[in-house]
């Protein structure tokens, strides 16, 4: 640690004002203040400076997502395999080592699009660069089919931090979530590439591992998908999709959004550490829970209301898009409506739609736009219950 | 006064980049949004209002010391009225196919708030060639920013120009591309008249508010 301090102090100078790199300035700082909390403190008055910082806040995000992202490698070399029919001689690791050669470009391509902008913008209007996009930037990735080509995901990327984040002022400005923003640019303009029954297994093998499915000679839909349809839930191989396969997320689906268990395991991460709030997390549930009771019979008959909440990016979505600070509702009380509000929209989504059989990217984006709203109207009636009460002494 | 005197110049001039009617004014946003997923049908909606903003100026300028001013709202509606049903009836006589494709939203034309702006704004008080320069500048003003659109929209969207497909000969989509659909939905045209306003706002600073 001393020895990269060093190293950093050594090399500052370059970077400032006349140094030969000055250019890289904003890249730099960006650097030095991710790898160590900036010792700034306040010239005037008396301030209060929580002792964990944005940058420290999203490496936090980055490790929930870790077990998530884990399993759905995995996942993905399972799905390929139980496709091709090979699930029986392919070893856990190949599997493993199959999808991360998948999803490592994908993650790269990602990042390289979305800091790259990000770096520019800050470079050129001579500001601080934004750490929001570290965050984004793998979770666009991990929501994102593994048949999408890499030139889509860059710009759906592109577009993400464009318009939906640099115009609203960069990090902790933007009123949608950035990630669901760059999904839903691919869900509207290519269709293709994040829905129906091709794009959701992997097909070809890459440096030896993983083995080439013939593309006409397979269909495998979202286990949402065949629920929409009014089919049994079935898996790549033509087998039934168990609880267990649901909770563990050995289905096909995006890339992180599978596995309950790894969800939860980030999940704890983030309550543990407070970066998230549980009463969003708890709402989506309650909200999701509501809806099913509400919309019982239109539910598949083979299929219990509470598998629904294991399916698509319902847990994806209730712990890491939800519970986005940024987005979210900030008053308390707003929290609840906001929460219940996305996972009752999703259902109702699911449910009312055989269009959209994955609801939870609509909802959420529906209530980042209303989110404002609901914090005004909480404040307000405080205010006036407030008021009311003063009146009444007097 | 000249026929291209200073004034009237101005009233060429400025609706077409400083006070456009889309960008700057955002009116006629409605039609903009509808009618440009295709470079054709934009053109002719861009060269109707054209027409139709000209005409109409020039006829509201000729009797505008006649029109007793509570009732001018009427008469102007009626000018209008007329000819819309005109340019439509012979839109419909030899450009059947665009008729169609254009559907209601010429008959629309009458509520585009660009003409009752440009005859309230400047018909009312100014004579009839100052007027009538004043309605082929907002009108090609407007009709500019639905060509502009519709070049982007049916590029990305359709992957063609005028009907020719000009990704398919250039061999694009034999490297894995596809078009985009969002450019065929109205969002995009919001968000490619937002990025023309973006950059006529950073080009021009005496736009952008404080």
């Amino acid at each position: 640690m001393k020895f990269l301090r060093n190293y950093l102090n050594k090399i500052k100078p370059n970077f400032e004002e006349g140094g030969k790199l000055h250019a890289f300035r904003s890249l730099f700082d960006g650097f030095e203040t991710f790898l160590f909390v900036p010792d700034d403190t306040s010239k005037s008055g008396v301030n209060i400076h929580d002792a964990i910082d944005s940058k420290r806040i999203m490496s936090l995000v980055v490790l929930a997502l870790v077990p998530a992202l884990l399993v759905g490698m995995y996942n993905i070399g399972l799905q390929n395999a139980l496709a091709a029919g090979t699930a029986e001689t392919t070893g856990w690791f190949e599997m493993f080592v199959f999808g991360l050669l998948v999803t490592l470009p994908k993650i790269v391509v990602s990042y390289v699009v979305g800091l790259g902008i990000e770096f520019t913008v800050a470079q050129w209007k001579n500001e601080e660069i934004h750490e929001g996009f570290l965050v984004s930037g793998i979770l666009i990735p991990m929501i994102v089919p593994v048949g999408c080509p890499l030139w889509i995901l860059a710009l759906a990327t592109a577009f993400a931090v464009i318009f939906a984040k640099e115009v609203f002022g960069g990090t902790g400005m933007n009123i949608v979530n950035v990630a669901l923003i760059a999904r839903a640019f691919i869900f509207f303009a290519y269709p293709s590439v994040i829905s129906g029954d091709t794009v959701w297994v992997a097909t070809e093998s890459i440096l030896g591992f993983g083995s080439d499915v013939a593309v006409d000679g397979y269909t495998c839909a979202t286990a949402l998908q065949h629920v929409a349809n009014g089919v049994e839930v079935v898996g790549a191989s033509g087998a039934q999709l168990s609880v267990c396969d649901m909770l563990f997320g050995f289905m096909p689906g995006s890339i992180g959004e599978t596995s309950v268990v790894a969800i939860a395991l980030g999940a704890l991460l983030l309550l543990w550490t407070g970066v998230a709030s549980w009463k969003t997390m708890l709402s989506v549930f309650v909200g999701g829970i509501v809806m099913l009771f509400v919309f019982a019979d239109r539910l598949p008959e083979a299929m219990p209301f509470w598998q629904h909440l294991l399916l698509g990016g319902f847990c994806f979505g209730a712990v890491f898009m939800a519970t986005d600070p940024v987005t979210s509702a900030r008053t308390e009380v707003g929290k609840y409506i906001y929460g219940f509000g996305i996972g009752a929209m999703t259902i109702l989504i699911r449910v009312l739609n055989p269009g959209y059989p994955e609801g939870m990217m609509l909802a959420i984006l529906l209530m980042n736009v209303v989110a404002p709203f609901i914090d005004y109207c909480v404040v307000q009636s405080n205010v006036n219950a407030r008021a009311k009460r003063l009146t009444k002494k007097n | 006064m000249g026929l291209f005197s200073k004034k009237n110049k101005e009233a060429l001039n400025t609706p077409l980049f400083k006070e456009n009617p889309v960008t700057v004014q955002v009116l006629g946003i409605c039609s903009a949004l509808a009618v440009t997923s295709k470079l054709e049908p934009a053109i002719v909606m861009g060269l109707s209002v054209t027409i139709i903003v000209a005409m109409a100026n020039v006829i509201i300028s000729l009797i505008r010391n006649t029109i007793p001013m509570r009732i001018r709202i009427i008469v102007q509606l009626v000018v209008v009225a007329a000819l819309v049903t005109l340019v439509s009836e012979v839109l419909k006589a030899f450009a059947y196919d665009v008729s169609v494709q254009l559907s209601v939203y010429i008959g629309l034309i009458i509520t585009n708030c660009i003409l009752m702006g440009r005859l309230e704004a400047f018909a009312m008080q100014n004579g009839p060639w100052s007027s009538f320069l004043d309605g082929i500048g907002n009108g090609v003003g407007y009709a500019m920013i639905l060509v502009i659109v519709a070049f982007f929209r049916e590029l990305f969207g359709s992957g063609t120009l005028f009907n020719y497909p000009i990704v398919e000969k250039l061999g694009l989509y034999d490297c894995g591309y596809l078009n985009n659909g969002l450019m065929l939905m109205t969002p995009a045209a919001f968000i490619l008249i937002a990025c023309i306003i973006w950059y006529q706002r950073a080009k021009d600073k005496s736009l952008q508010e404080k």
